[in-house]
């Protein structure tokens, strides 16, 4: 039921904004077994997750082909847009991506962090450490990835650099084939997107 | 047929601090819940449905929250629903539940946000590894770094501008009671002077890891008509969400972010986004958001945004449009609430209930959250007047 005539015509105007709600504020009495017991503030629980993760047929392709050190992208037949990693669609679109298209291991940084901290998942990465944003020639989307071999300092948005891969031996179907991004000494890439966007209007999927 | 006309009528936030062990998670939403409660004069029973959002379950490790919250919320016999869009939920759950008056299907509804990151690991949380590509981000920092250097690029903006945000939304802070970080002596000087995280990110200019909940109620026509103290009213909501990798993406400002702001400013009618609005709050974890989203806003044209800060405009102390009146996010960051907060200080100053930060005759205000990558957007326009 909806009662607005209970609403109290004597509504704190000016209270205490840190006071605790009037309802919340009544003491609570313990039974006298529990009188004195130290309050339990927090336990510590932790949780782990072991996930079997099904790549399905476009990241398929693109993890076998990391083991022969090649890089494949998919194509969207509608709009041409070439997707790395590929993950079978293409956002815009709303479609299934149609051609599959080997990249060359070369690319420029589209943008980059120096991380300054380190973090828990890497303790092999000693800060500081670069992370750029790679765009691979002839793919539509940035990659993400170390630039090494380089001072972070130094890094550029428009560098051109090439992948560094591990060892023959040590190859496996992952990601972590590439070890890193390094300068290839060429001219910087020309940035010509500073000006905004022209707006994608959003497809029907 | 129109939509029914929908009014804030109260607003409860919780104390944001790094660790609130004095509460249980449970604890922590009915503190939020009841100075809502008790601003709107309603008591549980008065409340239809309960709209609830946060961050993803791995943060505090609690799956469905909004079952275990039911009783503690008096949601009983009652729908419950939790929204769920990253960093944006906040803003997202109370356009959900504005959406349920406003289509009628309730007349009173309560609305929580929160997040106790005491209990949480976000920088685990938010760097899962996938085996399809690297793990080389550390958290958020990690992510929006990249987008923050591109906006200095394209803009030329002068490198300190970030550093300005950061220490206005720290002094704004210290005028509202509720906030997380008082840093009462911090000096422009040594928000410059604070460690590189994420390079361009210094530590200063880093939202910090907060406990907290926020809560609204909101009533429709009748009884926002019939409330004796101030009222928001609700005049306009939108969302929108796009893919954070397709070809062409303008990173810095979104496409789903510029459509979210035309859709919520047609809505409301306004015309001249700067001259119009009195008071925003946007969602600023990192400091240089600010002007990137002054510009994808519409307040600033692009590449100007930073024009705004450096000339005080955004200040609450003379500006002609202050942002961030409360401290912003840049203060307290109990992420779940954090978008709520947005919208429930967009409603305070319109209902002229923001104290000591209240920005002089508020009579328009936006609320903006953002989450993802860059990739969902959630805002409201609220008044004073009845749209």
């Amino acid at each position: 039921m909806f009662e607005e005539d209970r609403v109290s015509a004597d509504r704190p105007a000016a209270r205490d904004p840190l006071a605790a709600p009037a309802a919340l504020s009544a003491p609570v009495t313990l039974p006298e077994a529990l009188a004195g017991a130290e309050p339990v503030e927090s336990v510590c629980t932790p949780i782990r997750m072991t996930y079997t993760y099904t790549p399905g047929r476009a990241l398929s392709r693109y993890l076998r082909a990391m083991a022969d050190k090649r890089i494949l992208g998919e194509r969207c037949g509608a709009t041409g847009q070439v997707f790395v990693p590929p993950r079978g669609v293409s956002p815009l679109a709303g479609a299934a991506t149609s051609e599959v298209v080997e990249l060359a291991d070369t690319g420029y940084v589209e943008s980059f962090n120096i991380t300054r901290v380190p973090i828990e998942r890497r303790p092999d990465l000693k800060p500081p450490y670069c992370s750029a944003w790679i765009v691979l020639d002839g793919a539509s989307v940035g990659f993400l990835g170390l630039v090494i071999n380089i001072a972070p300092e130094e890094v550029r948005i428009g560098m051109r650099v090439r992948a560094v891969w591990k060892p023959d031996e040590e190859l496996e179907t992952s990601a972590g084939n590439i070890l890193g991004w390094e300068p290839t000494g060429e001219p910087d890439e020309v940035i010509t997107d500073y000006e905004r966007i022209g707006r994608v209007e959003a497809s029907d999927p | 047929m129109a939509a029914e006309r929908t009014a804030v009528i109260g607003v409860g936030q919780t104390k944001y601090a790094a660790a609130r062990r004095d509460v249980s998670m449970a604890g922590l939403l009915r503190e939020a819940a009841y100075r809502a409660l008790e601003m709107a004069g309603k008591t549980w029973s008065d409340i239809d449905a309960v709209i609830i959002g946060k961050a993803p379950d791995f943060f505090e490790g609690v799956m469905m929250p909004e079952v275990y919250l039911a009783e503690a919320l008096g949601a009983v016999g009652k729908p419950i629903m939790r929204v769920h869009t990253a960093g944006s939920v906040g803003g997202s759950t109370g356009c959900v539940a504005a959406s349920m008056v406003q289509s009628r299907v309730h007349r009173c509804v309560l609305t929580i946000g929160w997040e106790k990151q005491s209990e949480s690991n976000a920088m685990w949380a938010l760097s899962l590894p996938q085996p399809f590509a690297t793990s080389v981000n550390a958290g958020a920092g990690g992510y929006f770094s990249p987008i923050i250097r591109r906006y200095m690029m394209m803009t030329g903006a002068p490198e300190l501008i970030g550093c300005m945000v950061a220490h206005k939304d720290r002094r704004q802070a210290l005028l509202n009671p509720y906030a997380h970080l008082h840093q009462h002596d911090l000096t422009f000087e040594q928000v410059v002077d604070s460690p590189m995280l994420w390079d361009p990110i210094r530590y200063s200019e880093t939202c910090p890891s907060s406990d907290g909940a926020c809560a609204m109620v909101l009533v429709d026509e009748a009884g926002g008509d019939r409330h004796p103290g101030p009222v928001a009213w609700v005049h306009g909501t939108a969302m929108r969400s796009e893919s954070n990798s397709y070809g062409g993406r303008n990173m810095v400002s979104p496409a789903a972010s510029e459509q979210c702001a035309d859709d919520v400013f047609a809505q409301a009618g306004i015309v001249d986004r700067r001259a119009e609005i009195d008071a925003v709050e946007m969602y600023v974890p990192f400091s240089w958001y600010e002007p990137m989203w002054l510009e994808s806003l519409g307040f600033a044209a692009t590449g100007e945004g930073w024009r705004m800060v450096e000339s005080g405009a955004t200040e609450l102390d003379g500006g002609d449009l202050p942002v961030n009146c409360s401290g912003g996010v840049l203060s307290s960051n109990p992420i779940g609430a954090s978008g709520m907060i947005r919208f429930a200080e967009a409603a305070m100053q319109v209902m002229g209930a923001a104290g000591e930060h209240q920005v002089d005759g508020a009579r328009r205000a936006v609320g903006h959250a953002y989450g993802g990558g860059a990739q969902y957007f959630a805002m409201w326009v609220v008044g004073s007047d009845k749209p």
